[in-house]
């Protein structure tokens, strides 16, 4: 009785999980499923390639470079850093419609909007428009927290202070006349951004939040003048600022300035001849960077970007490539069935 | 702290000289009673109390004695670094993502621990809290069983447990014995019996015990459960009374009094001093073949991130020569930071980058492994395969940490008795001066021996031969240890005799000697009992012969035999010794010696245990003077063993011989099968056993390790007394060198075994010779390299006389050798431990010679047929698994880590980490952990049943197979081309082109531009889903638990990356991930470039697999590929059972 007992006690639970044969899908990379599914893969691939690449073939893409570093550009007399408020115009001329809607960019290179330590030099509750971190900044905006007389910069930081402040008036010339295009500069910035992440303080007017602060060192203007005509689009939530903000993961990165959507400009911009007026203020020289305008149109996978679809369709081919090679191994190596 | 007080008291008194014997031994006044006046005067030792400690904290040094130990692991002190620089220096990323796994890990390892710690706590104080019985002032008090002291006299009743070690004084029993059972000690259950001191054992009352005076002067305490010497001076009339103390008169903490009303004994050792307790201490750990290789690529891959930290660190500042890269004005440093030395910076800087970088080695590898290991010997417990119905006993899993290495075992060393065979010991004949007496099967205690007998010599039996056949059947009733147990309620080992009315039982140690007194018994001799120091003997005529026990000269591994001296009836003295043949034949004068080594030679080679029989008769003057000398030994305090060795050596001589005995012993059930299947798995099984010669190898034969075709090398004393042992082993080299060269093809083919084959033959003095270190003849050095060669070519080899240590020394000799080969030792007895702790793996078997193998071992099986299943089932897949989890683990790492790498080249060497925080800590905590823990615990690349009918299938894993350089750096190198698939492919999208979101789920058409975490974004999520895919392509075995873990983790992923990035979290301080994998997803280009990278990652791994699969494929390989073949044809035509499956590999094998 005893040992019955004792036996019943220490047998193993005689279940398919402890036992180890729980019912099981025991798939394998044999050759027959694998070659199929390649070659459909493959074609799959080359497929998305070819609509990638010809979609991306479709869009038009004008670059300017305006930095002056070259003597016969029209901005070679702003690129010297002691010439304040200079104004050069950057002549283009399009043969065809530039189909819209057209968008605006400006580009830096050589510019690391990723160093770690720029990243971090900013402060998120200042941003939230929270009024205590206005009068003591985070430290990580150090150096770019207090000006010399220990007054709080707002907004602090690299970041902020660096901001871009180059701006643009393009103009169609028709018969020597300049003709302003209208320029759009809402919604360029992350919704969120807009309407979430940063926030004024509710002070009303603006400017008394920032009794107490200087501006960054670099701006020519405190932060609730950066859009005076739109108290939408001022402070913190200012398009331009967000679009800063939003810091490039690479050094050569372009970002968007506006939009040319308005107007008889809807369906584009006309074939002829434009201006650009350019408050040249950015100083990329000193770190051998370059400047640039570009003006695109997009498709529905975005701008240009003729890598993706070349890479579908390198992709897809080495699929089809690799199941030949693989076919030919099977044919010729194949398991010895009656083995 | 009594522990700390005696060793640092030893320790100091060690070095003062002359105090050696106060040292060595202590000094106990029975009942604290100080002895006469006059006597030697002691020094009072202290001695700890009875407190039992097995738990390791206290409450309050937890937090710190834990966490010391924890941070002394290599790993755990790395990780604390990283976390501590993190603190210190301002680095990439925040402390919190290696200080929260490290929190993790530590936080559960201690709970763990604590929880364990507050068990031992608990079953510490029920111990040391249970009521002891103490006679003081001739009354018995109780007491808690943590305040009993040394010296204190303990009054104990049937069934109770003794608290500590305690001297026996005296017994309810007239003759001054007790029963115990060792049952929680060592497993043995039989009743071991016990002896009270001579002169003590009078006082049977509180009120006498307490008025004796006497001292005890013994050892101090030491772990050997099996050794004691001391000594007890009786004060009679303040007259000392010096009498020796042994291992039969102390009763051991933990045992259980048995079989007798009550007992007065005296505390000895207590509390943390008691044999139990010292034996506490953990065996040596040992460390898997997989843990080493782990150690190997941990070493390569901190390599990997003290260069890559270098080399960055390098880069920096070659980079940041040019000023304006250094400080471009966007990016000015503080004063304090330009302040700062160059010198410093650059160190900083290195310091940042080894951060930046840590995870390549993880922190969860460590738990994962651990976790892996602990979860899945459970899996061996479980197995009702292994789960034994006679023994009611099921594997046990002493240590979890060698699970894979039961896939890598290429020796098995086994024991003969007990291991490959039943230890049920059977009669069969006995041999009386050449008279063979066969007992008959279907006896009823009338065996007429002339009947049964067949003579071998053609002479019948004179009148001499007649008194030696009885002198023979005596002194087998008489020579042996066997108690006998008159009650149907024990448990253990069992042999019923019905004896006229009452049920008894024969119970010993040795079922040798139960058989043989069995044996006896059929043959019309039966033993009673032992009674007042008399043995009683039934003999033909139903006569109680009475013979009075003198001397027990008991059996030990060593003289290989025992004897005993008894006084009969008529006041003859006589010595009666049995013992294995090599062991009597050259102390043996007279008899018919050659008769009877011939019939014993016989029984060997028909596999019977066989025993030689021999007497001496001893004078009155003789027996005092064997008396003297053995009291002279027996009473020595210091090396009392080898003095009693020699005195039994020199009682032990010139012996008459009687005869021999025949014991079979059945072979274990499958166990040909067993050794069949492991020869095919390509290992290499030897047989180490104490029998002789002739047997083990007819067992041998029978268990299959030796086959027909098997050329038996022989390499005995018999052959080196021809030749010299020189000769021998060269010319055995020579045999076996001539034909390896065309053997070498087909042990790889795996048909070895159909080509002759070696056998080797050693014996244990053969053995020694072998082994004796190099003396001035340059020759000899080199036999053991000429034998370890033969032993190589040799598919079994079997070792027999060999002494327990020298089992030991043949798995370290084979250990050591060049090749290093995996070891695993199997046996069930005392004699097996010491090779059971040499091995690598050591196996115990839940045998009939008690739990000592069992409790030293690593695993324990109750029979040998379960190591089948638990090498070729459960060791193939855990060494699969782990491996598969290891490559796995480094390689998820690379991927994990080498973006950030290649990042650090695009953002000026700053540091800036490409994922964000909360990806950096998940990443191997959450994201990835789970399915590589799932895999490591239930995959299965061929079914359990094939794996058991083809054994061959073990040799695709021997050597380490899964885990060598070549498969290590393929992984890496996979890692390398994924990471830079991954990493270069983000790039491409978003360098300088428009790769941006259309953004409709937020406004209309607008192009919003991606900044640097969603780049980072995008590469994580494609890291994820390739590492997850990879690892989905690598399981074989997909149950529910699989899918769900699987796909469970990358959902999971994405849900998190959802809520991660959709709330403003308030305790952030940044909110750089907000609404960014949203943004992300709502890009058509991102989902286009996850699915091309993930594909493009994954592609050559495919192709690589299935190109190695056709071109070179592994039996694994092949099995697979025929059950797919086999699968698909079912599906097509019929439905069939499992047989069909089965049937393929038959034929496969």
């Amino acid at each position: 009785m005893v040992k019955a007992e004792k036996e019943i006690a220490n047998r193993p639970d005689n279940t398919a999980f402890t036992q180890q044969r729980l019912p099981a899908w025991q798939p394998m990379l044999s050759a027959g499923i694998v070659i199929p599914g390649f070659v459909l893969i493959g074609l799959a691939f080359i497929g998305i390639g070819v609509a990638l690449f010809v979609t991306s073939r479709s869009i038009e893409v004008l670059e300017i470079d305006y930095t002056g570093e070259d003597k016969n550009s029209p901005c070679f007399k702003c690129s010297d850093q002691d010439v304040k408020n200079c104004v050069c115009n950057l002549e283009f001329s399009l043969d065809s419609l530039f189909e819209g809607p057209v968008f605006f960019y400006y580009g830096l290179s050589n510019y690391f909007q990723n160093y770690r330590k720029y990243a971090a030099s900013r402060d998120d509750d200042q941003l939230s428009g929270d009024l205590d971190a206005f009068t003591s900044p985070s430290d990580s905006c150090s150096p770019f927290d207090l000006n010399g007389n220990d007054k709080p910069i707002v907004p602090c930081g690299a970041i902020a202070n660096s901001m871009f402040n180059d701006t643009f008036v393009l103009y169609r010339v028709v018969n020597g006349v300049k003709k302003l295009v209208p320029l759009d500069g809402k919604g360029i910035a992350w919704w969120t951004d807009y309407n979430v992440k940063y926030r004024n303080p509710t002070v009303t007017p603006l400017k008394n939040a920032f009794n107490g602060t200087v501006k960054p060192i670099s701006w020519p203007k405190p932060a609730y003048q950066l859009d005076t005509s739109d108290p939408a689009n001022n402070g913190f939530i200012n398009q331009d600022f967000l679009v800063w903000m939003r810091r490039a993961a690479l050094p050569d990165f372009r970002k968007l300035y506006r939009r040319i959507t308005e107007g008889e400009y809807e369906k584009g911009l006309p074939a002829g001849n434009y201006s650009l007026k350019i408050a040249y203020n950015y100083p990329v020289l000193s770190f051998h960077g370059t400047k640039k305008v570009v003006f695109s149109n997009v498709s529905w996978m975005g701008g240009k970007n003729e890598f993706l679809g070349i890479a579908y369709l390198v992709v897809g081919s080495l699929c089809v490539l690799m199941s030949i090679v693989m076919l030919i191994v099977y044919a010729k190596f194949k398991f010895p069935e009656d083995d | 702290m009594g522990m700390d007080f005696s060793s640092l008291r030893t320790l100091i008194s060690r070095y003062c000289v002359g105090e050696e014997n106060w040292v060595d031994s202590r000094t106990i006044y029975i009942g604290h009673k100080e002895p006469p006046p006059g006597t030697e005067a002691f020094l009072q030792q202290r001695f700890p109390d009875n407190r039992i400690v097995s738990s390791k904290y206290t409450f309050w040094n937890f937090v710190p004695k834990n966490m010391f130990e924890q941070f002394r692991r290599v790993a755990n002190f790395y990780f604390l670094i990283i976390f501590l620089v993190q603190l210190i220096i301002d680095t990439p990323t925040s402390p919190i993502t290696s200080g929260l796994p490290l929190f993790f890990v530590i936080t559960v390892t201690a709970i763990k621990q604590g929880y364990e710690d507050w068990l031992r706590h608990k079953a510490d104080n029920s111990v040391n809290q249970c009521p002891v019985h103490v006679v003081q002032h001739g009354k018995v008090v109780r007491k808690q069983s943590r305040k009993l002291r040394v010296g204190d006299v303990v009054f104990m009743k049937e069934n109770e447990t003794f608290p500590c070690d305690l001297i026996l004084l005296s017994t309810s029993r007239d003759d001054g014995t007790c029963f115990v059972t060792t049952a929680s000690l060592d497993g043995e259950s039989s009743h071991k019996t016990y002896y009270a001191v001579q002169d003590t054992k009078a006082y049977n009352t509180e009120e006498e015990v307490d008025s004796i005076q006497a001292t005890i002067e013994c050892e101090q305490p030491q772990p050997d459960l099996y050794k004691f010497v001391g000594r007890i001076n009786v004060y009679m009339d303040n007259e000392p009374m010096a009498r020796p103390l042994g291992a039969e008169n102390l009763l051991l903490r933990g045992a259980t009094l048995k079989n007798t009303e009550h007992i007065y004994a005296v505390a000895i050792y207590t509390g943390m001093e008691t044999k139990m307790a010292l034996n506490y201490q953990s065996k040596t750990q040992k460390r898997s073949a997989v843990e080493k290789s782990m150690n190997a690529y941990l070493m390569v891959y901190l390599c990997i991130l003290i260069s890559k930290a270098v080399i960055n660190t390098l880069l920096k500042y070659v980079w940041q020569a040019d000023p304006n890269r250094d400080e471009p004005w966007y990016n000015n440093r503080t004063e304090t930071e330009r302040s700062r030395h160059i010198v410093i910076r650059a160190f900083t800087d290195f310091l940042a980058f080894m951060v930046l970088f840590n995870y390549i080695i993880p922190v969860s590898m460590y738990v994962t492994v651990e976790m892996q290991k602990f979860l899945g010997s459970y899996f061996i417990m479980w197995d009702d395969d292994m789960f034994d119905e006679e023994l009611g006993e099921r594997a046990v899993v002493n240590t979890s940490d060698l699970n894979e290495e039961l896939g890598q075992v290429e020796y098995v060393f086994t024991d003969k008795t007990g291991t490959l065979t039943e230890n049920n010991m059977e009669f069969i004949e006995c041999c009386v001066d050449g008279h063979v007496y066969v007992a008959d099967a279907i006896c009823n205690g009338q065996v007429m021996p002339g009947a049964t007998s067949m003579d071998m010599i053609d002479s019948s039996p004179g009148p001499g031969a007649r008194e030696h056949e009885e002198l023979f059947f005596r002194a087998l009733c008489l020579c042996h240890t066997v108690q006998v147990k008159e009650e149907e309620t024990v448990d253990g080992i069992k042999h019923g005799i019905h004896q006229g009315k009452a049920t008894s039982f024969y119970i010993s140690s040795s079922p040798d000697e139960v058989a043989l007194v069995e044996g006896m018994k059929r043959l019309g001799f039966t033993y009673l009992r032992l009674k007042d120091s008399h043995m009683e003997i039934l003999n033909r005529e139903d006569e109680i012969e009475r013979f009075e026990l003198l001397e027990v000269l008991t059996f030990d591994s060593v003289r290989r035999r025992m004897s005993v001296i008894v006084r009969s009836s008529t006041g003859e003295l006589f010595l009666f010794c049995k013992g294995a043949d090599s062991s009597i034949f050259p102390r043996v004068i007279s008899g018919k010696v050659a008769q009877v080594r011939a019939r014993v030679e016989h029984n060997a080679v028909e596999g019977l245990r066989t025993l030689c029989v021999a007497y001496r008769p001893l004078s009155p003057e003789q027996y005092q003077e064997v008396c003297h000398v053995l009291n002279g030994a027996k009473l020595a305090l210091h090396d009392r063993d080898k003095r009693l060795a020699e005195a039994y050596d020199s009682i032990e001589k010139d012996l008459i011989l009687l005869g021999a005995t025949a014991v079979e012993d059945r072979l274990q059930e499958k166990a040909a099968d067993t050794i069949e299947s492991l020869h095919k798995a390509g290992m290499k099984v030897w047989v180490l056993t104490g029998d002789k010669m002739e047997t083990a190898a007819a067992t041998c034969y029978a268990s299959k390790l030796f086959h027909r075709n098997t050329q038996i090398l022989e390499l005995t004393t018999k052959r080196t007394e021809e030749q010299s042992l020189h000769d021998v082993l060269f010319e055995l080299s020579r045999t076996v060198l001539r034909q390896h060269g065309g053997m070498a093809r087909d042990t790889f083919s795996g048909l070895s075994g159909d080509c002759t084959d070696f056998g080797l033959i050693i014996d244990g003095a053969t053995l020694s010779a072998v082994m004796r270190p190099a003396q001035e003849d340059s020759n000899s050095g080199n036999y053991k390299e000429i034998f370890l060669e033969i032993c190589r070519n040799c598919s079994a080899v079997l070792c027999c006389r060999m002494a327990p240590l020298q089992k030991a020394q043949i798995v370290k000799l084979i250990k050591a050798s060049e090749e290093h080969p995996i070891t695993l030792a199997i046996g069930d007895g005392a004699n097996d431990v010491s090779m059971i702790l040499e091995a690598h793996v050591g196996i115990g078997i839940m045998g009939k010679e008690g739990r000592q193998a069992v409790r030293n071992s690593d695993y324990a099986i109750p029979k040998f047929k379960h190591l089948k299943k638990m090498l070729l089932v459960h060791g193939h897949y855990y060494y699969i698994r782990i491996s598969e989890l290891v490559q796995y683990f480094f390689y998820k790492n690379v991927c994990f880590i080498f973006p950030q790498f290649l990042y650090q080249f695009f953002c000026g060497f700053s540091q800036q980490p490409l994922f964000d925080t909360a990806y950096l800590t998940l990443y191997n905590i959450s994201f990835t952990s789970l399915p590589i823990l799932l895999y490591s615990l239930i995959e299965q690349h061929i079914n359990m049943d094939i794996l058991k009918k083809d054994p061959s299938l073990y040799r695709d894993i021997a050597k380490n197979s899964l885990l060598r350089w070549p498969i290590f750096i393929y992984w890496t190198f996979l890692g390398l081309y994924d990471a830079i698939v991954m990493f270069f492919g983000a790039y491409f999208l978003f360098d300088n082109t428009t790769f941006t979101s259309n953004g409709q789920l937020m406004t209309t058409n607008t192009q919003m531009m991606f900044g640097n975490w969603t780049f980072g974004t995008l590469v994580f999520t494609v890291l994820v889903f390739t590492v997850t895919f990879k690892l989905a392509l690598d399981t074989h075995y997909w149950t529910w638990i699989n899918h769900f873990v699987i796909w469970g983790s990358l959902v999971f992923f994405v849900v998190f990356s959802l809520l991660w990035g959709g709330i403003i979290w308030p305790f952030l301080n940044y909110q750089r991930m907000y609404y960014v994998f949203m943004q992300m997803l709502s890009s058509g280009p991102a989902w286009l470039s996850i699915i091309l990278l993930i594909t493009a990652s994954l592609l050559p791994d495919v192709v690589k697999k299935v190109i190695c699969r056709a071109l070179w494929p592994t039996t694994t390989e092949r099995i697979q590929h025929m059950r797919g073949i086999k699968e698909s044809e079912r599906t097509l035509t019929y439905h069939s059972s499992d047989s069909l499956i089965d049937g393929i590999a038959v034929t496969e094998a």
